[in-house]
This record gives C-alpha cells, structure tokens and sequence, in this order.
C-alpha cells in the first residue's frame, strides 16, 4: 500500500496561492475556511522563501493522539481523514497540530466551535453518499483516481503529491539537478541519491 | 516514463537556458561593477538552509496568507503539549482518581465506619442553613457531573466507543460537551459564592494544626479538638479556594475561545484545568467518603441540616460548647425547625 504524502518544494514556490485558490474550489469549503496556506519567511527581503502548507498527513498524528472522541483517524493509504458526525468542537487537535491545519467555524452561540474542518488530500470523508460527502468534506479526488487538485494545479511544481516514495524520487531528482549538496531541503548530512524520505524533510521539532 | 524523460530533458534544456541568460547578465553586472559573480549567486538564490529552519522554529518575520492567523509553517509546542497530555496528565489522573478510591476501599475494609461512642441523646443542633445546604447540594451535583463528563472526555474513548459504536459513542460524546462547556461557568459562579459564604469558618487556627498532627482521630477511638470546622474540612476548603478557582479559570479560557486567546495559550489552560480538574476529583472522593458512609450521624447534617448532640459533642467539641444551650427537640420541632431555620445557623461565627 502506497503511503501518500505532500511535499512543498521551497526553491520553486513563488507564492502565487493558486493552491489555496485550488482548494477552496475542489472543496467549497466553508466560509472562514482555509485548508491550505502559504507561509513567506522574510517578505520582501532578498533571502525571501515561500512554502504552502496543509495537513501534512503525519505518520504519528499528534490530532489522532489527542482527540477525545476518535474523530479523527488514518486510512491504511496514510491520509489522515476526520468524520464530521463524531467532532464535538473541543479544539483539542488545533492545539496539537504543529501545522495549524485543524480550523473551526466559529459561528455557535457562546463562541462555541463548530465541527473541526480540515485538508482531506481531496480524499472526501466518512459518509453515507456521494452528495453528503462531497457538502461534508468536499471533493473526493483520490477516488476518482486523481491527486489533490493544490497539488495538481500548481503552476511551477513546486507542491507535489502523491505516493511518499515516488514524490520522494521526483524531488532527488531535482536536488541532483539543482547541483548543489543544498539544494533545497538543508540538513547536515549531504543530500544525494541515496537519501531516503526521512533525510529531506528537517524536523523542526527536534531539539538542538 | 517517456513523458518524464521528455519532461526532464525540456527542464534540462530550460535549465541551460536559464543558466545562459543567468550568466550573460551577470558577466554584464561583474563586467559593470566588477564584483565577484559567487558573490552575487550566493545572495540571488537564497538556499533554503538550517537558517531558514531555525527562522521558522524561532516565529520570527513571517507571514501567513490565512485571514487572521498566527501560525507559522511549524508550530512545534503542539507536540509538547501532546505529550504533556497523553504522557504525564493521563496517567496521573488514573493514578491520583483510582489511588484514591483503592485507599479509600482498604481504609474501609481495614478501618471501617466512625461509628459514635455514645448513645445518640436525640436532641438536635442546626448546623447548616437551607441555603447553605441548597448550596451545597447544587455546587456538588454540578461537581460530579463535571468531573464524570471531564473524565470520559480525558478517557472514554478507551471504554464507551468500543462499548457502544460510533452512533450511541457520538450522541454520548456531543452530550458530554455540552454539559461540561455550559454546566462549567454555573460551577464556576456558584463555587465563588459558597466559598464566600463558608469563608470566616475556615480561617486555619492553631487548633487545626494539633487536629492535623494527631490524622483527625480518623483511626482510633479518639476525637481530636475542632471547632466548627475540623482540619479537614478547611483543606477542602482552601483546596477548592485555590487548585478550584485556577481550575475555573483555565476553564473559562478554553470554554470561550471567541476573545482572540492564543492557541498557547489554551494549551497551558488545557494542561492547568486537567491536572487541577484530576486533583479535586481525587480528593472528593475522600470528602464523600468522610460525609457518607465514613462517619456515622454526618450526611444528616447536610441532609436535614441538623445533627444529633452526641455526634457534635464527639466531632466538633469546641463549637459544641458554644451551641449546646441551643440543642432541640425534634418532636416539638416543626416549629423550632422553621425558627432555627430562618436565622443563621447558631455555630456560625458572624
């Protein structure tokens, strides 16, 4: 079973939003509702770096661990989906995701929260037809036999989708084409081709 | 795969070009000023290096294209908080909650009930107002609903949805919330007041200090000097006066998330409320034990709001002393009742 992954070339985004733009539109997500973002370090400097992120579909999904009512939960393909019917609006995975994908509609009375909404990798949700998923979660892309329309949309590759081996293969690809030991993805061992997935992306939340 | 390749060797050839019109302008900038050309390569494509790392970790000079946001590409105190949680808070609330009620189940087996020394002499003293009890009686029953619905929200994944499926597991699991989000600011405001109300019989005095030292007569046939309230019942008190309060206010800020709290913010809330919450839980357990079935003639109080004389005389001696002249009858009490009733209970100082 292939394990699907997203993965933001920082080099190649240009931080043009059409991921986000892509998304709204695939998921007719609700009002207030963002699931993908792009986050620029340094704007308008020179060493200005630009990245889109979303769910990020961890391996060991700190939203799963926390959430009280197994609202959340992972398919045997590595996309972490959320079932609408369980969420009670506590906010518990938005306070342990380190990547801000977990949003709420903050439309209840008392500032309750609504239901948790979140990146589906256009993988849909738990549901019982096709119409009640695609006005819960929005499009089910992954069952169509197609990637997540961010991904497929963007217009310099630099966000790439897919299997977590092949979208591995594609970004060697272009580190040995950058031609520099840096190319993009930096961490202290040199990256080259027999560099697995877990040597590109750095942990952030490792401590030093 | 020859689409690929096709693709590849027009981004080789794109590359070259690129790499063409590069160093054509370049060589007319280092031919212009005569700077070095690594130089200017170096800063016209900024690497994406350790550096960038750190600048993410640290929250420093980002933006976010999200509306109102304030999350940066990793936010990494998500997984401390995570393991703060599911690592330390779980198992201490198993500890704390089940220690407690393992203690308190051998310290019955072992011990048994305070049974009273003396024959009960049947003649009353009023020791708790009907507002005092109707106090009481509301603060405890939302107590227990919050610390039920508090702890099937901390575990009940592990037991109910396996139990019942996800359809009875929802509805059970949308109700808990509700009650515990809406029932929460009542405790909260009720609590206030009724450590308000019991506050001037609960300043801690030098008798409290030999009550503590001799362990409250709890095992034994001895009864140790206590005046209105005992030793025990003030740690209560201050407990809830303190571990109670910072409960409810860490409530409060992850009930209304609506006043631009960081998330941060409600983490360290999250954490305070549960291990405080936990806490309490772990310690009612001994305050219901000690008020049912631990000590003999005790829940009358709080029920009828009269206790017999005997148990005061045993129990709290010195406030027996001073309210022993007010004892009644309860067969001539109907009205005795509704005048005891209606005035202060007499043991309560002010």
């Amino acid at each position: 079973m292939a394990t699907m992954k997203f993965m933001c070339d920082a080099e190649r985004c240009i931080e043009c939003n059409g991921c986000v733009t892509a998304c709204k539109n695939a998921n007719e997500v609700e009002w207030g509702i963002q699931r993908r973002r792009v986050v620029t370090l340094n704007d308008g400097e020179p060493t200005e770096v630009s990245i889109s992120v979303a769910c990020m579909h961890c391996d060991d999904a700190p939203c799963i661990a926390v959430c009280p009512t197994e609202t959340l939960f992972k398919r045997d393909d590595g996309i972490v989906l959320h079932d609408k019917d369980l969420c009670i609006g506590c906010g518990y995975c938005l306070y342990a995701c380190p990547f801000g994908a977990p949003q709420f509609p903050g439309t209840e009375a008392f500032g309750e929260r609504g239901k948790m909404d979140k990146c589906t990798f256009c993988a849909g949700g738990p549901a019982d037809s096709k119409e009640e998923e695609y006005e819960k979660y929005g499009a089910n892309r992954i069952d169509e036999g197609k990637l997540p329309l961010c991904a497929e949309m963007c217009s310099t590759k630099a966000l790439i989708a897919g299997d977590a081996q092949t979208v591995a293969d594609i970004f060697r690809q272009r580190v040995v084409q950058r031609g520099h030991e840096d190319g993009a993805w930096s961490s202290t061992q040199r990256v080259g081709p027999q560099t697995s997935m877990d040597h590109l992306a750095f942990d952030a939340t490792r401590q030093e | 795969m020859h689409t690929h390749n096709a693709c590849l060797a027009l981004g080789r050839r794109l590359t070259l070009l690129l790499l063409l019109v590069t160093s054509l302008l370049l060589a007319g900038q280092a031919l212009a000023q005569g700077a070095d050309t690594e130089g200017e390569l170096a800063t016209a494509v900024p690497p994406v290096d350790a550096e960038i790392w750190r600048q993410v970790k640290s929250g420093e000079n980002f933006i976010d294209t999200r509306h109102d946001s304030t999350y940066n590409l990793v936010n990494p105190s998500g997984e401390t908080w995570r393991q703060i949680r599911n690592r330390w808070v779980s198992p201490f609330g198993l500890i704390a909650v089940g220690g407690m009620a393992a203690l308190i189940l051998v310290f019955y087996l072992i011990v048994g009930r305070k049974d009273l020394q003396e024959p009960r002499s049947g003649r009353k003293l009023l020791r708790w107002s009907t507002l005092e009890r109707a106090l009481h009686w509301t603060v405890a029953t939302l107590f227990v609903v919050l610390a039920l619905t508090g702890l099937n929200l901390l575990y009940g994944k592990f037991v109910f949805n396996p139990l019942f499926g996800d359809a009875v597991w929802a509805a059970m699991m949308s109700g808990t919330k509700l009650l515990h989000n809406y029932l929460g600011p009542i405790f909260g405001i009720l609590l206030i007041v009724i450590l308000a109300k019991f506050l001037k019989m609960n300043i801690p005095n030098k008798t409290d200090w030999e009550w503590f030292k001799k362990g409250g007569g709890m095992i034994g046939k001895e009864h140790v000097d206590a005046h209105f309230a005992n030793g025990g019942e003030k740690a209560w008190f201050w407990l809830l006066a303190t571990a109670g309060v910072l409960v409810i206010a860490s409530g409060l800020v992850m009930d209304f998330p609506n006043y631009g709290q960081s998330r941060d913010t409600m983490q360290w809330a999250n954490v305070i409320h549960s291990l405080g919450a936990l806490a309490l839980t772990a310690v009612s357990l001994g305050h219901i034990y000690i008020g049912t079935i631990g000590t003999e003639g005790a829940l009358e109080g709080m029920t009828t709001g009269y206790v017999d004389e005997t148990w005061a005389k045993e129990h709290h001696n010195l406030w027996y002393e001073e309210v022993k002249d007010q004892a009644v009858t309860p067969d001539s009490s109907p009205e005795a009742n509704q005048n005891g009733q209606a005035t202060q209970p007499p043991g309560t100082p002010g």
